[in-house]
């Protein structure tokens, strides 16, 4: 078994057994319809549960804290590209070129202008909400006006995605680049009360990124322009003759896209590195994210990728982590093929 | 003056009038004409859009190269003679079919978009395997030595060259000679397989899914051949790709390598066999090409991001103002919904 390093641990055979019966239990009991979001929790805590059996609590709960840390980059990223795939039905492969950009824009404000970290942040949300809006305005909007098809949004979202990536590469080389934010504490209290380390970088993220995230989350669904986003995702064209000034929201919606890809994309380049792969590497997961929460349901993107977070991470505690990743894109297949509306999306959106 | 030599040269446009070089992108346009034939088959004439095509790429050449280097020896066959290279290739090419068996029948019952998504994330797990089980890829630093089999044909190729008066030919002009005899005669067979009662349900299947059922055709099962026909042809290039590089490793089947495909074919003509190898050669002598200018001012990580920039805008183009390509009809295009 090449996959598990140093040979298989005590008692590996038997998670490979309860993993594989997970995954059918998944299978089985998806098919109920309604119950997804509690199915998909009991099986969180079941796999929670047979992980702390074998690994002991203080192991699964730290892997717990790096993957949602990362799962609320996921999430940041998710929520920008579910809305815009939700709304204007735009399956955007450039999205985590956003990511990207954002990063190496609060990068330039940083450390090129010494500008403080938060001000370079605010920056590169602008930045990034900007370009989303040029895009929309150059490419996207013309290309919806001449009627073009789902292949050429594709293709053209995927040579976006190049023209973003090797231009970050053209002026900024392959080098790898970070912040310089000092990434040596750890949250102090989980250290002193459980023992668990989490760095605090990783910690600000995660906290920072679920404010974030639910503040979204609560605008999307209380207030007029959440409500005029959704009017619009159900049916764009009922919602222009219903009277909504409909350019006027699929601008928010990119407002909205664009900051959260570059405040995910920051965020990712300070738990890791600056490279301008950085986005695309993410593209995946990210896409992930927004097909486990149902496209188009922001807080499902929120739940989806905290969950992948967890499920990436978790996965390291039995096979070596250079396959997190394509763990991470085996649940995204198994949730296409098993239930591609996604744990909180509605049957007909298929 | 050898192709080492020639990548190292510091003065660019001299590069152009070289043979040598021409014939080197001559290899890659025919690589990319056969593996975008795969392509064709799949987005111009049945409708599914496999974005996984490089990982079907890595499967041939990692199973050739495996199959060479470890398990010949091992079983006790030559790992330098011909059989077992052409062994090497079968066995990459039915692994790729049942590859594309397992993305397919889970992944062809969805929708488009959610088919693309699955398609390249297939690929990339696969690509992600190379890099990780080493005992049997050797990770990144990828496999080498599976070579020598493939020498009597050079050795032949070069003498029947030389016996026709071309005294001292071009080393890498056997393999490009291979390359794009295999690369027409598919162009041939798929053309002809298009005009076949198979062919015409794959199109009636890419026009109106639920009237090729209600006609009693197996929509599903006709989308699944095609996918499965489509990853042995990736396997075929994955197959001359290798051959070409000498080694292999991951970095070789980069998601990229499935969208210069999509380039090609889409320049070509979407919908149109014999455009994909013009598309190749059109695309290939940019794409390739741009390696050779070195004297314009930057550096070599700027010249390849420049060269992808390049495919970017190319895709983007194409897509704004001829979706169609250069030979494909617009009435023929259905370009998802």
């Amino acid at each position: 078994m090449l996959i598990f390093e140093g040979g298989l641990p005590d008692g590996g055979v038997a998670i490979a057994g309860l993993l594989v019966s997970t995954v059918v239990a998944i299978a089985v009991l998806s098919q109920i319809q309604g119950r997804a979001p509690a199915i998909a929790g009991v099986i969180l805590v079941y796999l929670f549960c047979v992980l702390i059996a074998y690994n002991g609590l203080q192991a699964v709960a730290e892997r717990g804290f790096i993957g949602l840390s990362t799962g609320s980059v996921f999430a940041l990223g998710a929520v920008g590209l579910t809305l815009v795939y939700g709304i204007l039905k735009l399956v955007n492969f450039a999205h985590g070129d956003l990511l990207t950009f954002g990063a190496y824009a609060a990068y330039v404000a940083y450390v090129f202008w010494s500008l403080p970290f938060v001000i370079a942040v605010a920056f590169a949300m602008a930045l990034t909400a900007l370009l989303g809006i040029g895009l929309e305005k150059g490419m996207w909007a013309p290309m919806r006006r001449r009627g073009a098809g789902l292949l050429q949004f594709i293709l053209m979202s995927i040579g976006l995605a190049f023209v973003i990536r090797y231009g970050i590469q053209f002026f900024y080389s392959t080098d790898l680049r970070s912040y310089g934010l000092n990434r040596s504490g750890s949250v102090g209290f989980l250290e002193d009360w459980f023992g668990i380390t989490l760095g605090t970088t990783q910690g600000i993220v995660l906290v920072g990124g679920l404010i974030v995230l639910v503040l979204t989350g609560l605008m999307l669904r209380y207030t007029l322009l959440g409500k005029r986003m959704r009017a619009l995702s159900d049916d764009l064209d009922l919602a222009e003759t219903a009277g909504i000034d409909t350019t006027r929201v699929i601008t928010w919606t990119w407002v909205l896209a664009g900051s959260m890809a570059g405040l995910a994309g920051v965020a990712a380049g300070a738990i890791t590195q600056l490279q301008p792969e950085l986005g695309f590497e993410l593209l995946l997961p990210i896409f992930a994210a927004v097909v486990l929460g149902g496209i188009g349901n922001a807080f499902g993107a929120l739940a989806g990728g905290l969950m992948l977070g967890l499920v990436i991470e978790w996965s390291t505690l039995f096979v070596a982590s250079g396959f997190k990743n394509a763990i991470g894109f085996l649940v995204l297949i198994a949730v296409l093929v098993i239930r591609p509306q996604g744990i909180f999306g509605r049957e007909r959106s298929i | 003056m050898t192709a080492a030599d020639l990548l190292h040269t510091a003065i660019s446009f001299d590069a152009f009038s070289s043979l040598g070089v021409w014939i080197n992108i001559g290899i890659i346009a025919g690589i990319f004409t056969i593996f975008a034939l795969g392509l064709q088959l799949n987005v111009g004439f049945t409708g599914i859009f496999n974005f996984g095509q490089a990982g079907f790429m890595a499967i041939g050449a990692y199973t050739m190269a495996i199959f060479v280097t470890k398990t010949a020896p091992s079983i006790g066959l030559d790992p330098d003679s011909f059989l077992t290279l052409m062994l090497g290739l079968l066995a990459g090419i039915l692994l790729a079919m049942v590859f594309g068996l397992i993305v397919g029948m889970p992944s062809l019952r969805l929708r488009a978009d959610y088919l693309a998504i699955a398609t390249i994330a297939a690929a990339e797990a696969i690509r992600l395997t190379t890099v990780n089980a080493q005992d049997l890829t050797e990770g990144p630093q990828g496999i080498f030595g599976f070579l020598t089999g493939f020498d009597p044909i050079e050795d032949g190729i070069e003498s029947a060259v030389e016996t026709i008066g071309w005294t001292d030919p071009e080393s890498t002009f056997p393999l490009f000679l291979v390359v794009w005899v295999v690369a027409l005669t598919l162009t041939f067979v798929l053309w002809r397989l298009q005009k076949t009662p198979w062919g015409r349900v794959l199109r009636a299947v890419r026009e109106d899914e639920d009237a090729a059922r209600a006609l009693g055709k197996n929509a599903f099962s006709y989308k699944l051949q095609s996918l499965v026909v489509a990853a042995g042809i990736g396997a075929l290039a994955g197959f001359f790709l290798a051959i070409n590089l000498q080694f292999i490793n991951p970095d070789s089947f980069l998601p990229q390598f499935t969208f210069i495909g999509f380039a090609c074919m889409i320049l070509g003509g979407l919908g149109n066999y014999w455009g994909v190898a013009l598309g190749a050669i059109i695309f290939q002598s940019v794409f390739e090409g741009m390696r050779f200018l070195d004297d314009i001012g930057i550096s070599e990580t700027q010249l390849s991001a420049l060269r992808f920039i390049v495919l970017g805008i190319v895709l983007i183009a194409l897509m704004a103002f001829r979706p169609q390509g250069i030979l494909g009809k617009r009435e023929e295009m259905v370009l998802g919904e």
